[in-house]
């Protein structure tokens, strides 16, 4: 894997003056957490099958402004703007959300199927009967994410990697235009991380605008069009190659940090946390029977 | 005490059981409509995980129903008070599990001394005393039974108009949020509905073997089916075999009716393990076969 050398996707249609409107704008954000600010003064456009990546050490306040986004959380600053509305109401259907994810309990009173239809009906109050066109809809999902073979079957005795395409098929339900994906690779192994990304990456061709928390850019660099780079209270925002580098990351982090390539993988030595690095996240045992 | 006796206290009233079934019919329906009502909101107790808050509830419920033992209220309205202020403690303090098995130790203790202080300044009939502990559905009386129906209808209906964002808030809170199911209010409906169902138990089982009903017939369930109609479905049945057929046996004898109910409802989870031990050994064979599972 190298830099995604056709920068010339969505990614550049941002600063184009014709540019479709964007599918999310952020301005001036900045975060708290208790007293302390993590970061302020951040602007932030994603267009249109635009796929930005957020990344940075832990406990920068990516999640958070996820979840800010969604109306969730409160910004200590500045303003959102979803799909053209200004975000005011906890949660939105209208914006696809991939919470970082847990495996499900072996217990768990659901099958694969199940999964998916909370995205379809999860929300309706009132006397649990499906409506007409709610199994189609569902089916079309399941086959979307390429989960019919284990649609059927218990949740809880899946792998991570199939309860992932599933919720995958659940944020989906929709057909959000705009995607918010929260660690989607974390603890898959490497086929499945393929799998999911490149389910990704196929609702970003419909169009839909996508903004992907990782720590691991590495599964993710041939389709990421802009990284937004938060360490040291600080961000800096571009193509992979412009913030990828060993000058950039030094200034970032105010302190000598070098990128390397590694057998076609990037590697980050020096951060204080060095995230991005690969291979430095374990790998979930439950995987090893899938 | 001889076999004879046991006998005795088990199946003496077997040759008046048709004047027996008719003056019990109303517990009867009672515990029909809590069994299935309990086997409902147990598969919720269980996807939350919640089974000690169901027992930390009912403690509660217990005392407050001790309580208006002692200040000559309605017993009902005090298992009721007791049983919901418990909910909505557990729900607001305790989002998070680890917090919650806490404040559950806390409060599970100190409502069950409180409950045993007021049984111990209570001057009344001494027999019917514990029963709140233990459950005795035959001592209450008809229109008390007539309002436990009530309630447990109640909650099933409050139950089948939250289910669907419940489930979707139970198995994954965030998700539900970000898609706009109100999660605070679902929680706090659902701890209310809880509190509700717990507080009858308590008088038809007793307080410390409310689980029988409201843990385990769903517990069972899920052990043998996965589907989202199946579960609940099995369960409610589960729930009304145990405490119907609990309090059929029981009113043949002297014997009190929780040990029947109990049991009934322990020997069909035990069952349901081996049933799913095998299906899960089928599934493990050939995979493809575990669709007949769901």
């Amino acid at each position: 894997m190298t830099f995604s050398s056709d920068a010339t996707r969505a990614g550049a249609a941002s600063d184009g003056t014709s540019a479709p409107a964007p599918v999310l704008q952020i301005r001036g954000a900045a975060i708290q957490r208790g007293d302390r600010e993590l970061w302020s003064g951040l602007d932030l456009d994603v267009a249109p099958g635009e796929l930005v990546a957020v990344l940075g050490p832990s406990g920068t306040g990516k999640t958070t402004l996820l979840r800010a986004i969604l109306g969730l959380q409160p910004l200590s600053a500045g303003t959102v703007v979803a799909l053209g509305e200004p975000v005011r109401r906890r949660g939105s259907r209208r914006i696809g959300y991939l919470p970082q994810a847990r495996p499900l309990p072996a217990e768990t009173s659901m099958r694969g199927r199940d999964l998916v239809a909370l995205g379809v009906d999860g929300h309706r109050f009132g006397l649990p009967f499906p409506r007409r066109g709610d199994r189609a809809h569902v089916d079309a999902l399941i086959d979307a994410v390429g989960a019919r073979d284990f649609a059927d079957r218990p949740v809880g005795v899946l792998s991570g990697g199939e309860q992932q395409r599933l919720r995958v098929g659940q944020a989906l339900a929709d057909d959000p235009r705009l995607l918010l994906c929260d660690e989607p690779l974390t603890s898959l192994d490497l086929a499945n991380q393929q799998a999911v990304t490149g389910l990704i990456d196929a609702h970003r061709r419909t169009g839909a605008g996508v903004l992907l928390v990782t720590h691991d850019i590495n599964p993710v660099l041939d389709i990421v069009d802009r990284i937004l780079y938060i360490a040291n209270g600080r961000f800096t925002l571009g193509t992979p190659r412009e913030v990828l580098t060993t000058r950039v990351l030094s200034a970032l982090y105010g302190a000598p940090v070098f990128v390397q390539e590694v057998g076609g993988r990037l590697v980050v030595v020096g951060a204080p946390d060095a995230e991005i690095a690969a291979h430095h996240h374990e790998h979930d045992d439950h995987e090893e029977g899938a | 005490m001889s076999i004879d006796d046991i006998g005795q206290a088990m199946f003496g009233g077997l040759s008046q059981y048709g004047e027996i079934l008719g003056l019990v019919s109303n517990s009867v329906w009672a515990g029909a409509i809590l069994g299935l009502v309990g086997g409902l909101i147990g598969v919720f107790v269980m996807q939350r995980d919640m089974a000690f808050a169901v027992h930390g509830i009912s403690e509660l419920s217990f005392a407050g129903a001790a309580a208006a033992l002692l200040f000559g209220v309605d017993v009902i309205a005090g298992s009721i008070v007791g049983s919901v202020i418990a909910a909505a403690i557990i729900g607001w303090l305790g989002a998070r599990a680890r917090d919650r098995n806490s404040i559950i130790g806390v409060l599970m203790p100190f409502g069950l001394g409180l409950g045993i202080l007021c049984l111990s300044l209570y001057s009344g009939r001494a027999a019917g005393r514990f029963s709140l502990l233990t459950g005795q559905i035959v001592s209450v009386q008809s229109t008390q039974l007539g309002w436990l129906a009530a309630i447990c209808a109640v909650v099933l209906v409050g139950l089948l108009l939250i289910w669907r964002p419940l489930r979707f808030e139970s198995l994954d809170p965030q998700s539900a949020a970000a898609r706009g199911v109100p999660t605070v209010g679902v929680s706090f409906a659902f701890m209310l509905l809880l509190g509700l169902v717990v507080a009858v138990a308590v008088h038809i089982i007793g307080a410390l073997l409310v689980m029988a009903l409201v843990v385990t017939p769903a517990a069972a369930a899920m052990r043998i089916r996965s589907g989202p109609v199946a579960v609940p479905l099995l369960a409610a049945l589960f729930g009304l075999v145990s405490a119907v057929g609990g309090i059929l046996l029981a009113v043949m004898g002297t014997l009190p009716v929780s040990p029947y109910i109990t049991t009934i409802s322990f020997a069909i989870y035990l069952v349901c393990r081996i049933v799913g031990a095998r299906q899960e050994r089928v599934v493990r064979l050939s995979p493809r076969v575990s669709e007949a599972a769901a």
